[in-house]
């Protein structure tokens, strides 16, 4: 039995401790927030934080998370700093992808307030969106970094 | 705030028909849809509320639109919706948007072709009005007063001279009793008084639900009691199952059985290819099943297909004479002079190769098959073709088949192919319960409708000005068309795009097409042939640039010529495009004198290994060009400091929607031109996943990309598709700028830079 917590709710498991993290989310817990996209942790849909870090939990096994803290995009607080941003900027196009990097986007801005365009580069290149939204990306990260700023002082 | 309630899960789905049926209610339901629209379809029913119901307006004041086409990234169901909600005069914060399932009451709905705007602003502009008209009606009759005496303000009927207002749902009831007017008695607004088009402030309506993770994709779409397929899929084409073994695969957890899908009798248009699939409890136990799964096929005709030798096939034809699809002047005569004084003759080849879609939400579909009649949910650009498919696949008809359309994660046109959708229906008839057939990103890769593979020869006379006198362009492609008649070799349907239609002042010109037999599914991809036809017409008027030792943007302008109507020779639905979208090469200038000046053009210093190129193409009737600058480092590697886009699309609906997608045309074209390759071996599909099937990541993106819109008033043209067509030859010519090394086939990582 995994015993472990996902959005602050225990959660227990007995299935295939093979199964990645993902459809366990997705099919036995409802949370299809967190999406699909290659099955081999290359293209960041499915990113999820784990213990705070953003971890691709399509290569993630059951097994690994025992005792785990997992967050997914249902998780986050409501109207995110980052979510925020996202919407000002209507990063967006089909949206797939866009809540495997929002979650990659709010891990970056926990760790580092205020990243460089080469910090994103290096945060967010494992997240593909086909529909090409980087420059959005990149424009609604510096912008979620001052909406951070901005509460962190109020 | 919004809900999308309209991209509901299916368990929880409340029927748009059965609301509006409430008594209150105000529907308007009047037959809107062109008559030849009607044509090809079956005689459309005469009951009063069974066509189009297009919005309904409940007694609260809500306006609920609907959405007849899908959304892929596009923004087409914000769009239409928003074109309706402005001749209305509605408070776009009480629309709420209803998704259509598939039904020709709607007329056409594939999303496809960057044409839902362009074919459908006249009609949702008219579905507005008509019931404006309506409500102001309903509110003079209630306050005796004529109807002209009164207007509008968003979701309220004015009569200013007794100072009185009535809600549009207060209304609605009334309204509804009224006759539907006649197209000549329903004004639509002046430009001037637009609300929503052209507004920069228009945004997605499924923005909040897309960033919170509630957004309703193909991915996440359920039905109560389903199951999970993975289904192994012939590797070559055509290919059938000679025996298969489960016994391994039945032993993994989670695993319920194993089901054969029949192949398709060819054409194989969009039935299932065949194969096993393995029912699990989940996705990741059907998965796995499936990897246990001991299968041997037969042989196909297909298993012939090798990319290196299809290559020299295609470029041996290309060099042959073909099928004349456009002919000005007589090129063979000024060729003839070849070697004669002031004749420089210039020939150049260009290779581009197969590309796979790869949306980000692989293939997925869930269906249920009861009693005859299925009911499906699916990420489709083409909900009448799942009905189609399905009806023919299972012997039912497609009235039995209601297709729902949740959101697509990504189209590019892969999802105007509803295969998928099909297999769920069979194994859901098969196994008698609700199924979730859902596709690894490695099933996408190998079992595409591939873009196809291109071979195109180009020849010029140049004179002593450097202008050519004539210009040749052949191409050489497995046409689409094979994927519904296995004997087609001639792109005929798909010169439109991009090659019967150079728009160059070249007294001499001919463009031929060259047969090419298909061995995989070939499809529309995110503006299709143009992207090969553009790269090498581009890549070509580059290389006469050059070769005149001119500024490219300058001799593109020579060669684009005077502003005129270009005279094209065009039947069926091109000639009818051409009436209304006449060739406007004045507004091509337009375009590339844009692009050339925001980009800097020939300001700049562009140190060593920089370099700018541009290209410039009309497309889905748009006028597009693109200036790239590149940075080629000591490795050969190529960077994209910047992009800068022009484009004239006529009236636009949402200016910021636009630019996105024309910020993203950019990356998509950087994937196809920096890495995009699929290559067969035998038959099979060498790549696989994101490894080998590279797309741009943030860090080879294009690091700063402008897109510059047009005011026009022109009727709208396409904004989906037309951004990819130029960027690779502006990439290549840049290159070529910044190394002096020529690139004729795409990808770029085919040439050593250095």
């Amino acid at each position: 039995m995994i015993r472990f917590k996902v959005n602050g709710k225990e959660r227990t498991f007995d299935g295939d401790p093979d199964m990645p993290l993902l459809w366990y989310l997705r099919d036995v817990a409802e949370l299809t927030g967190t999406k699909f996209g290659c099955g081999m942790g290359l293209c960041g849909a499915c990113t999820v934080h784990q213990n705070g870090a953003a971890i691709r939990s399509c290569s993630t096994a059951m097994k690994e998370v025992s005792g785990a803290n997992i967050i997914t995009i249902e998780g986050i607080e409501p109207m995110h700093p980052v979510q925020k941003a996202w919407m000002e900027i209507r990063v967006p196009q089909c949206g797939y992808c866009q809540t495997g990097q929002i979650m990659q986007a709010v891990a970056l801005l926990k760790n580092n307030k205020n990243p460089s365009d080469q910090d994103i580069d290096v945060a967010m290149s494992g997240n593909i969106c086909r529909c090409g939204t980087y420059q959005r990306i990149r424009q609604a990260i510096h912008q979620a970094a001052k909406y951070q700023a901005a509460k962190g002082t109020a | 705030m919004k809900r999308n309630e309209n991209v509901s899960r299916p368990v929880s789905r409340r029927g748009f028909l059965h609301g509006a049926l409430v008594s209150g209610v105000f529907v308007l339901s009047a037959r809107f849809i062109p008559e030849p629209l009607w044509a090809a379809e079956d005689e459309p029913s005469a009951a009063p509320f069974e066509p189009n119901l297009w919005l309904s307006i409940a007694p609260d004041g809500t306006v609920t639109i609907v959405a007849h086409r899908s959304e892929m990234g596009c923004g087409s169901r914000t769009a239409l919706p928003l074109i309706v909600a402005d001749e209305l005069d509605a408070d776009w914060s009480r629309v709420k948007i209803e998704q259509a399932v598939g039904d020709p009451k709607y007329g056409e709905q594939d999303t496809d072709g960057s044409h839902s705007v362009r074919s459908n602003f006249d009609l949702m502009r008219q579905v507005g009005a008509t019931a404006r008209v309506m409500l102001i009606s309903a509110a003079a009759a209630e306050w005796n007063v004529a109807p002209k005496e009164c207007t509008t303000e968003p979701h309220f009927v004015l009569h200013r001279a007794s100072a009185r207002r009535l809600g549009y749902g207060e209304v609605a009831a009334a309204a509804a009793k009224l006759a539907v007017p006649k197209k000549e008695d329903v004004p639509l607004k002046p430009r001037s008084e637009w609300r929503y088009i052209g507004k920069e402030t228009n945004s997605l309506f499924d923005l909040s639900d897309i960033v919170t993770g509630k957004a309703v994709f193909g991915m996440d779409a359920t039905m109560p009691g389903m199951v999970y397929a993975s289904i192994e899929h012939p590797p070559v084409l055509g290919q059938k199952i000679t025996t298969y073994d489960d016994k391994a695969a039945l032993k993994v957890p989670g695993v319920q059985r194993t089901l054969t899908i029949e192949a398709f009798k060819p054409p194989h248009q969009f039935q299932p290819l065949g194969g096993v699939a393995v029912i699990a409890d989940n996705t990741w136990a059907a998965f796995k099943g499936r990897k246990s799964l001991k299968i041997e096929w037969d042989t196909s005709p297909h298993a012939v297909y090798n990319s290196a030798s299809f290559r020299k096939t295609l470029e041996a034809t290309s060099r042959q004479p073909g099928k004349v699809v456009r002919n000005v002047g007589d090129v063979d005569a000024v060729f003839r002079k070849s070697g004669e004084p002031g004749v420089k003759i210039i020939e150049a080849e260009y290779y581009a190769p197969h590309l796979a879609h790869a949306s980000m939400e692989p293939p997925v579909a869930v269906a249920e098959y009861r009693e005859g009649k299925v009911v499906a949910w699916a990420p489709t650009q083409n909900p009448q073709a799942v009905q189609e498919t399905i009806a023919v696949v299972l012997g039912i008809k497609k009235e039995d088949v209601t297709c729902h359309v949740t959101l697509l994660g990504g189209g590019f046109g892969r999802k105007s192919k509803p295969d998928q959708v099909a297999e769920a229906a069979v194994l859901s008839k098969k196994l008698g319960k609700p199924v979730k057939v859902v596709w690894s990103r490695e099933d996408d890769i190998h079992f595409d409708f591939f873009h196809s593979v291109a071979a195109m020869y180009l020849k010029a006379a140049v004179a002593p000005d450097g202008k050519p006198t004539a210009w040749l362009q052949r191409t050489v492609y497995p046409p689409i068309n094979s994927t519904f008649d296995v004997t087609a070799t001639y792109a005929d349907d798909e010169m439109g795009l991009g090659w019967n239609n150079l728009p160059f002042d070249i007294p001499n010109h001919r463009a031929e097409n060259g047969p090419a037999d298909y061995h995989v599914r070939i499809g529309w991809l995110r503006s299709v042939a143009n992207i090969y036809h553009a790269f090498a017409i581009h890549s070509f008027a580059d290389e006469l640039a050059q070769s005149a030792n001119k500024d490219s943007v300058e001799y593109l302008l020579d060669l684009i010529g005077p502003p005129r109507i270009v005279a094209l020779d065009l039947k069926g639905d091109e000639a009818e495009d051409a009436k209304n979208y006449p060739l406007d090469t004045a507004r091509l200038r337009r375009v590339v004198e844009i692009a050339a000046e925001k980009s800097g053009w020939g300001k700049r210093p562009m140190g060593k290994g920089r370099g700018m190129g541009i290209a410039a193409h009309r497309a889905f009737l748009t006028y597009v060009a693109t200036v790239v600058e590149v940075e080629v480092d000591s490795q050969g590697q190529v960077h994209i400091p910047g992009v800068w886009t022009a484009v004239d699309a006529g009236t636009v609906v949402s200016p910021d929607n636009i630019r996105n997608q024309f910020e993203g045309a950019a990356v998509f074209g950087s994937s196809l031109a920096l890495f995009g390759e699929i290559t067969a071996s035998n038959g099979v599909i060498d790549q696989s996943n994101f490894h080998n099937y590279q797309l741009t990541r943030m860090n080879r993106a294009p690091r700063h990309i402008e897109a510059h819109i047009v005011q026009s008033e022109a009727p709208p043209a396409g904004v989906g598709e037309p951004g990819v067509p130029p960027f690779a030859p502006a990439l290549t010519n840049a290159v070529f700028a910044a190394t002096r090394k020529r690139v004729r086939e795409l990808p770029l990582s085919k040439t050593k830079l250095v």
